[in-house]
């Protein structure tokens, strides 16, 4: 079997966020990137499939030179080779389509996306990729078995969870679950070590073109300060909930 | 011409999100000069949807789509949008919802911009804003393309009624064997309990509650005020409650009417998750807690002895404005 994880390169969950140029481009000035918290459940997943079952697991970013650390980091976590398009991701449907034709050249059977990127969080790009490709979709994935070309998987649902089937190709966006928190793959000394001989291979992209464009950010107004209450006078609280906020 | 909704219903009803995305579909409508036409699936009665703008219904009655299927549900859309030449498609950003945004709009190609809060700042160009990274900030996307989807947020507009009757017209697509590759086995569902993504009201508990026996004052407090339950991260790595509660940056993203937050400290990944909530209430002992700074309303006192008292008042309210 022949997996390709794909990876987001985002922001640190403790970043600060600020814009520049106007509110047009993210601020990047002491940024930390990391791997996105939900491609690394998915990269894990996969490792665990090659180790088990025996597959091949490659990575790919579409994104310029400065996302090669975020791909190095998951070569050393055990991925075979990263693939980088050179391009910077713009929107949803261009990264899709740049990975489209990824899979094509590749003819991957299982592509294992996030179930969204927790800086632009389109929640676009799994689903994008598998209409493209006409491969099944599924979404929210927190639990995934293959058996030969059989793909057994379970999608969390609001209020609840649905066991899905379907054969492969398959594209998923998955999510925690797809293994517990505690299992994840931290590169180890060794990893990294190996990781520096490990292919990164650079891909010129397509003629692919986005269909939205982000024109500027904003940042949310400050909010005023908090009303406190003393915990021996909560009538006031249920009154402030109920007139003031009508909350209640 | 005309705006697209696509109208959520769950064993028979419509949900609610559905009635804010016929209203908010409808004011996009009347700025564009046009009409509204809702889609339903296998819904008998659609006359309530008048009363949220809806000019016309498009009515698909056909077995094979009485469960939800994403890609059976975007063809159907798609020839829906197709039939009526829709230029704007608006949905929710149930989970479902999110699964088939996507698909059909590789089937349109059409731009989709998820996680929208607002109205139109313009139709022309098409620009909305959205919220970006996790709500620490708001996106302004510009629509490109000929037809355009929008994924509207949850409570992010609210409902608007106007006058009106809806004409129904029955509706059948052609679907394929294709679009049913990805079948169901078995759903999963507690059908009494609130879900985060639906409630009006989520009281969430953190790591100050020292251990999953004291959540019985937390499920009170849901059970008195109709709300979901919810938890920090800890809270579900440590196995106190289910994964599926777990809310923040890297959980499930809360837009509820209203947030009470106890023992949670207010750490960036909880709060990125839960800033979309419109008022947010802290309970913590400690008054330095991150979360005094993002709360409407606080109060500074041990959880063992509010959160009881609390619930005692709140019932008595409840009782007096049943
Ligand atoms: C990559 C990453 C992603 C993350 N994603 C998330 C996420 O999505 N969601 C999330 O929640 N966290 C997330 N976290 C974890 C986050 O950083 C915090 O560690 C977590 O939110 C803290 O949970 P807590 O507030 O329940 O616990 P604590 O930080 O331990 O806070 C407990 C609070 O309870 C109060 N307290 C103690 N006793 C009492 C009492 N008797 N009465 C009242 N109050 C009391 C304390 O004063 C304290 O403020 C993430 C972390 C990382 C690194
Ligand atoms: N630039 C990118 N390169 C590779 N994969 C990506 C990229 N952007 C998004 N993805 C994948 O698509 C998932 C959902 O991203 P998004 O649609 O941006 O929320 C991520 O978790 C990644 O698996």
């Amino acid at each position: 079997m022949k997996i390709l994880v794909c990876i987001s390169h985002v922001p640190d969950t403790t970043s600060k966020i600020n814009f520049t140029e106007g509110d047009t481009k993210f601020d990047t000035n002491g940024v930390q990137f990391v791997i996105n918290p939900n491609d690394e459940f998915g990269l894990t997943r996969a490792m665990w499939f090659k180790e088990k079952q025996g597959a091949s697991v490659d990575v790919v970013n579409v994104g310029g030179a400065e996302t090669e650390p975020t791909l190095r980091k998951a070569l050393a976590i055990g991925a075979d080779t990263a693939i980088r398009v050179n391009t910077p991701a713009t929107d949803g449907y261009q990264v899709a389509k740049e990975l489209a034709k990824v899979v094509k050249d590749g003819g991957y059977d299982l592509v294992i996306a996030g179930r969204e990127s927790i800086d632009y969080n389109g929640g676009m790009v799994p689903g994008m990729l598998a209409g493209l490709l006409d491969a099944n979709f599924i979404n929210n994935c927190i639990s995934l078995e293959i058996e030969g070309d059989k793909a057994k998987a379970v999608r969390e649902i609001d209020g609840g969870k649905e066991s899905l089937s379907a054969s492969l190709p398959l594209v998923i966006g998955g999510q925690k679950g797809l293994v517990e928190e505690s299992d994840l793959r931290i590169p180890n000394m060794r990893g990294i070590m190996q990781a520096r001989k490990k292919p990164l291979n650079v891909v010129e992209p397509s003629e692919s073109s986005a269909k939205t464009e982000a024109v500027k950010f904003e940042k949310p107004a400050p909010k005023g300060d908090v009303k406190l209450v003393d915990p021996d006078n909560l009538d006031e609280l249920i009154d402030l909930l109920h007139n003031e906020a009508k909350a209640i | 011409m005309s705006v697209l909704a696509y109208i959520e219903s769950e064993e028979g009803k419509f949900k609610k999100a559905s009635y804010e995305v016929a209203s908010y579909a409808k004011a996009v409508a009347d700025e564009m000069g046009t009409d509204l036409t809702a889609v339903v699936f296998n819904i008998e009665d659609t006359s309530e949807l008048g009363t949220y703008g809806v000019n016309k219904v498009l009515k698909i009655s056909n077995d094979k789509l009485a469960n939800f299927n994403a890609e059976a549900y975007a063809d159907a859309l798609k020839q829906a949008a197709e039939k009526e030449g829709s230029k704007v498609v608006v949905l929710s950003q149930s989970a479902n919802s999110k699964y088939l945004a996507p698909l059909l709009s590789v089937n349109l190609e059409a731009g989709y911009a998820s996680n929208v809060v607002a109205l139109p700042e313009s139709t022309d160009p098409f620009t909305v804003k959205r919220t970006a990274f996790t709500n620490k900030a708001f996106n302004f996307t510009k629509i490109a393309t000929d037809v355009k989807i929008v994924g509207l947020s949850k409570n992010a507009f609210g409902l608007k009624e106007s006058q009106g009757e809806a004409s129904v017209e029955e509706f059948s697509p052609n679907l394929s064997d294709e679009d049913f590759t990805v079948n169901v086995e078995s759903v999963d569902k507690a059908t009494n309990k609130v879900t985060i993504a639906d409630a009006e009201i989520v009281v969430s508990g953190g790591r100050g509650l020292k251990g999953p026996e004291n959540w019985g004052m937390i499920e009170e407090m849901a059970d008195i005020l109709g709300a979901a339950t919810a938890c920090s991260k800890p809270v579900s790595d440590m196995g106190w409650r289910p994964h599926s509660e777990h809310v923040g940056q890297t959980g499930k993203p809360v837009a509820s009417n209203l947030y009470i937050a106890v023992g949670i400290s207010g750490a960036i990944q909880h709060l990125a998750g839960i800033n979309a909530a419109k008022t947010k209430v802290v309970i913590n002992n400690d008054p330095e807690a991150p979360f005094f700074k993002a709360a409407d309303y606080g109060v500074v006192g041990d959880a063992f002895e509010v959160v009881p008292k609390l619930n005692e008042k709140l019932k008595e309210f409840k009782e007096k404005n049943a």
